[in-house]
């Protein structure tokens, strides 16, 4: 083993970022067996196979980091601290919803977290994690913005306009690339003239690192020290994170673009039981121990469905609330 | 009450704006060093600094997208576009970003933004350079849209603007840049968002217009009142919200309503103006409505031929006379 856990993190942090990937996991198949039985509708993009990256770069942000995502974010924002059951509410429509049902699942959005957001424009966000980056430095704020895309965003005007901006206007960043190889059912290198994504900053003197996106405290160890970076130098930084979704790109997706062998060579790093390995190994935990965060990631998966289920539908005249003020 | 043009009452908005409240940021291409392509932002730099005044490249959809994030992160920014044809760049940010976010995230964040930005046709600039957008913006809900025509409204609608929770496009017009009026000095004179104004009384018909069309009308209105023609001229002042009940009372009192805009045709604000008018004012109506219009064509270079392409002061005049000879 490389190095020993207990090096890196305490016990308690290391059991939390385990628990926040298995509830991540345990939300994103149940949100699938929902999309099936025709409770969530419309498009429905889930995150399993990528937990380590949320989980790992949300730890190491401070609790009041900016974190901006696309349309894969229920695990940011559940990680962040969402309240599982208002995730659900907002995939169910429902009036409990997070955004009260209006933002549905590309679209979760929570102030009191910092959490500024899922677009569903790819690359539309990372403009706008400048901007509020831009707004904490003029405020004299410590904080950064985390901002979270995927490998099809990088060829997007926005990608190259928020970095060249961010660099020139010294903002404190940092963006966060999940590479899971595939925009929708184009593979990187079909897209991407330079399909190493981290090397694609040196055009705006920004810095850069790979990590691999499977491990979640290879995936910590390098925020932490990216995200400081910028926090002390007030400047962006990228870390593109090397990373595997196993479903298709939405529910509407089967990805028979990839082939059985190379998601079976993905599913098996996964980063779930790969963590629990090294967790007993170490002896931070015991498989009883496990099972029981197992068994409380479904209990609260289940509850938030219920709760899902029997909250009301929103009421005719909120179409007309929260466009203006 | 002094007078002054159109574009330094802008610059006194935003001077005021910015000395009463420090989160008022504004940034745009070639705002600060340079002081504005059309000088708006002149003198803004040298009082609030290279903190609150900024240049940017240029990236027009960045521009607004980091207007956003900035708004949402407790700022009050003006962004300036350079033009309203480069705001087509921007569409992305401002449609399905600016105009979306609150009513997405289910009201839990508001944009107190503004995106200033000239337009319009009349300088030979040809077809890229002198388009009449203000339909794209009223057409989306989310945005406020804002067309001053004269230097007071200028003025007062651009501070209202900037104290506004909600994002502004705010379309100002390269034409009108120089011309002038009396502008209160009061730093707290606000013109409300949402409020047309009848800008002359009159009481055979109601012309409708906006930002240099309302100047084009009252000139028109005033070569027919020789001609006894007594025009009413109501000035829209913004596009969103449009205010109905001030040009359908107007249309109510003299059963006539000629619809002026600089926009294409087909489409174009006018006929959702007109069916607003037809709708409120049909028993009253003495004619059908009429709209006067920018042809639906690329616009040309040559002189000749773009003068044709724009309302002017005798095709208003014209559609009037038009409207009063027929027997309905």
């Amino acid at each position: 083993m490389e190095s020993t856990l207990r090096a890196i993190l305490p016990d308690a942090a290391l059991l939390k970022m385990y628990e926040q990937m298995v509830l991540s996991r345990e939300f994103e198949e149940a949100c699938a067996e929902q999309y099936t039985k025709g409770h969530i509708t419309g498009f429905l993009h889930l995150y399993s196979g990528q937990e380590a990256v949320a989980v790992g770069a949300t730890t190491a942000l401070h609790r009041d980091d900016y974190i901006l995502s696309a349309y894969r974010e229920h695990a940011q924002a559940i990680i962040r601290g969402a309240e599982p059951r208002r995730v659900m509410a907002e995939l169910f429509g429902k009036a409990t919803g997070i955004c009260k049902g209006k933002g549905g699942s590309m679209h979760l959005f929570d102030p009191a977290l910092s959490f500024m957001g899922g677009y569903a424009i790819v690359g539309g966000q990372l403009p706008i994690a400048a901007g509020v980056a831009f707004a904490a430095k003029f405020r004299r704020e410590e904080r950064i913005a985390a901002c979270f895309f995927g490998d099809g965003a990088v060829n997007q005007g926005t990608f190259h306009e928020a970095l060249n901006w961010a660099r020139l206007w010294e903002l404190p960043v940092l963006y966060v690339c999940e590479n899971n190889f595939y925009g929708i059912g184009t593979e990187v290198h079909r897209a991407s003239a330079l399909a190493d994504i981290h090397k694609r900053t040196c055009g705006y003197d920004i810095p850069s690192a790979r990590v691999d996106g499977m491990d979640v405290l290879a995936v910590f160890e390098q925020v932490k020290w990216a995200a400081e970076w910028v926090r002390e130098q007030s400047r962006p930084y990228l870390v593109e994170a090397m990373t595997y979704r196993f479903r298709g790109h939405s529910m509407a997706d089967p990805g028979k673009y990839r082939s059985a062998a190379e998601v079976e060579l993905w599913k098996a790093r996964d980063p779930i039981p790969n963590f629990a390995r090294r967790l007993l190994a170490e002896g931070i935990a015991s498989e009883a121990e496990l099972a029981a965060i197992l068994e409380k990631a479904r209990a609260t998966v289940a509850e938030a469905v219920k709760y899902a289920e029997e909250s009301p539908w929103p009421e005719d005249d909120e179409v007309w609330k929260d466009i203006y003020v | 009450m002094p007078e002054m043009t159109y574009r330094d009452a802008l610059n006194l908005a935003l001077k005021e704006e910015m000395r009463r409240d420090p989160s008022v940021v504004t940034w745009g291409e070639d705002v600060a060093l340079y002081e504005g392509s059309f000088k708006v932002t002149r003198g803004l730099l040298a009082e609030f600094g290279e903190e609150r005044v900024k240049d940017t490249p240029i990236s027009e959809n960045t521009i607004v997208g980091v207007a956003i994030g900035a708004a949402m992160g407790g700022l009050r920014p003006v962004a300036e576009l350079m033009t309203v044809n480069f705001a087509l760049l921007a569409m992305d940010q401002l449609v399905n970003h600016m105009a979306k976010i609150s009513s997405m995230f289910g009201g839990q964040v508001h944009l107190p933004m503004v995106v200033r930005t000239p337009g319009g046709g009349g300088s030979q600039l040809a077809a890229q350079h002198s388009q009449s957008l203000e339909t794209y913006f009223m057409h989306c809900p989310g945005i406020r849209v804002a067309v001053p025509a004269t230097p007071a409204d200028a003025k007062g609608l651009l501070k209202s603007a900037i104290r506004d929770n909600n994002p502004v496009v705010f379309l100002e017009h390269e034409l009108l840049y120089n011309s002038k009026g009396e502008v209160p000095e009061d730093p707290e004179f606000l013109v409300p968002l949402g409020r047309a104004e009848v800008k002359r009384p009159g009481s055979d018909v109601t012309i409708v217009a906006y930002s240099r069309m309302t100047v084009l009308a009252l000139q028109a209105a005033a070569e027919l009142e020789k001609e006894q023609i007594s025009c009413e001229v109501v000035d829209l002042r913004t596009l969103s919200p449009l205010d109905d009940a001030t040009f359908i009372a107007s249309v109510q009192k003299t059963g006539r309503a000629v619809v002026v805009e600089e926009c294409w045709r087909t489409a174009g604000l006018g006929a959702e103006i007109a069916f607003r008018i037809h709708a409120g004012c049909f028993d009253t109506l003495r004619a059908p409505v009429q709209r006067v219009s920018g042809l639906d064509v690329p616009m040309p270079y040559s002189r000749k031929l773009e003068r044709l392409c724009i309302p002017q002061v005798e095709t208003i005049a014209a559609a009037v006379r038009e409207l009063l000879s027929k027997k309905y």
